[in-house]
């Protein structure tokens, strides 16, 4: 049989999820769900610029529990995205190459990004005080 | 374009099964990735029952008693044995290692046994290593050095210039960290992968090497190099505990500081 017909080994069906990969992915995920949040600040931003009717709705918008939700994911994609990143600053010196600083690194990112946005929401609910 | 499903083609079927004999006490069950280029059929997995009380503790063990004893028509590769060839690279309970370094009492539940991720199948576990050897070929795996050798002796090295070349060195070319890799999945066919990548840093950092320059002009280039993302995958399965990833990382450093 020629060789272009041969099949395909299974890859993300078969492989085990580990740190490493899931973390990578979430990475890019993260990426992408910043830049879809993007679209929900400019709608912001406009609502803002277009009277106190247009203001008003937006807030209802945001402020209603899909919002909401939204919002939080937002801003813990944000967080992941960015403790992550400095994970990838430290790669990029050479350092912490080695499995178990890589799985220690994962889970401190991790953390850190929860950390951050339970703070960051801590300080919105409490109205800022 | 990354193309998550597998092709229409490759989607494996449920396979035969095979009981154990009776009597036996210590029981697995391995679930084997088959297929057989003649059938016409997609790939299956079957299933065999192996008595493990006659049985050696490594996975290699287990397939080479499926096929002598159970069904001869289980094609793998295999050599040496202790894991110094890489013929027996193969993904075993998901991830990729060699079955002859592998035991069985590892994997809990049963053992589930697939070839080397997103590679063309030739017959059951033995992957199509042709693209992975050339991208091995195309970063000159070999000294060049326009000064000539000196007449009554090696070209001798220092300890601490061997020191950067030993780990590199010990790689042994199974491709289970290349067939580990998502970036390599989606993009074999223009980024080279770990194993050659690490291949070719092995050379950069020979002090007798002199063509260093044109090996990093080689490299820079966004998809040959730079299709690694720092995922990590390869360091973490290498069966020779080889670190893939710090090669590249260190490859990416040395192009960023000839910029300066």
């Amino acid at each position: 049989m020629a060789a272009n017909h041969r099949p395909l080994s299974p890859h993300l069906q078969v492989y085990r999820p580990q740190i490493t990969s899931v973390l990578s992915i979430l990475h890019r995920i993260t990426g992408v769900v910043m830049s879809v949040g993007l679209v929900a600040l400019i709608y912001w931003l406009v609502a803002l610029a277009g009277g106190e009717a247009a203001y008003a709705t937006a807030l209802t918008v945001l402020g209603s529990v899909p919002g909401k939700l939204f919002l939080f994911g937002w801003s813990l994609a944000f967080f992941y995205h960015l403790s992550n990143g400095v994970r990838h600053l430290f790669w990029d010196t050479g350092r912490g190459f080695e499995i178990p600083q890589v799985y220690r690194s994962g889970w401190t990112a991790v953390g850190i990004a929860t950390l951050l946005t339970i703070i960051f929401w801590t300080a919105v609910l409490s109205g800022g005080q | 374009m990354a193309e998550f499903r597998l092709p229409e083609n490759s989607r494996i079927k449920p396979g035969r099964k095979f009981a154990a004999v009776d009597g036996a006490a210590n029981v697995r069950k391995f679930i084997v990735y088959r297929y057989e280029p003649d059938s016409g059929e997609n790939p299956r997995t079957d299933t065999y029952e192996v008595d493990m009380d006659r049985c050696g503790p490594m996975v290699l063990d287990a397939l080479i008693k499926i096929k002598n004893e159970i069904d001869p028509t289980l094609t793998f590769r295999r050599s040496c044995r202790e894991g110094i060839c890489g013929s027996c690279a193969m993904n075993i309970d998901g991830t990729n290692t060699l079955a002859c370094t592998k035991a069985t009492d590892e994997v809990s539940g049963d053992v589930k046994i697939y070839p080397l991720p997103h590679m063309p199948v030739v017959k059951d576990l033995v992957p199509d290593l042709t693209n992975f050897y050339a991208q091995y070929a195309s970063i000159k795996p070999w000294l060049q050095s326009r000064t000539p050798a000196p007449p009554d002796q090696e070209r001798l090295q220092s300890r601490e210039d061997q020191l950067k070349i030993n780990e590199p060195s010990a790689c042994i070319l199974c491709a289970c960290c290349s067939t580990s890799c998502p970036s390599y999945w989606w993009n074999g066919d223009r980024y080279l992968g770990p194993a050659a990548l690490l291949a070719a840093y092995r050379w950069i950092v020979d002090t007798r090497d002199e063509a260093t320059g044109d090996r990093l002009d080689d490299l820079e280039d966004p998809f040959r190099l730079y299709r690694c993302h720092t995922i990590m995958n390869c360091t973490r399965t290498c069966p020779k505990g080889l670190n893939p990833a710090k090669a590249i990382a260190e490859t990416k450093k040395l192009l960023a500081e000839r910029r300066h």
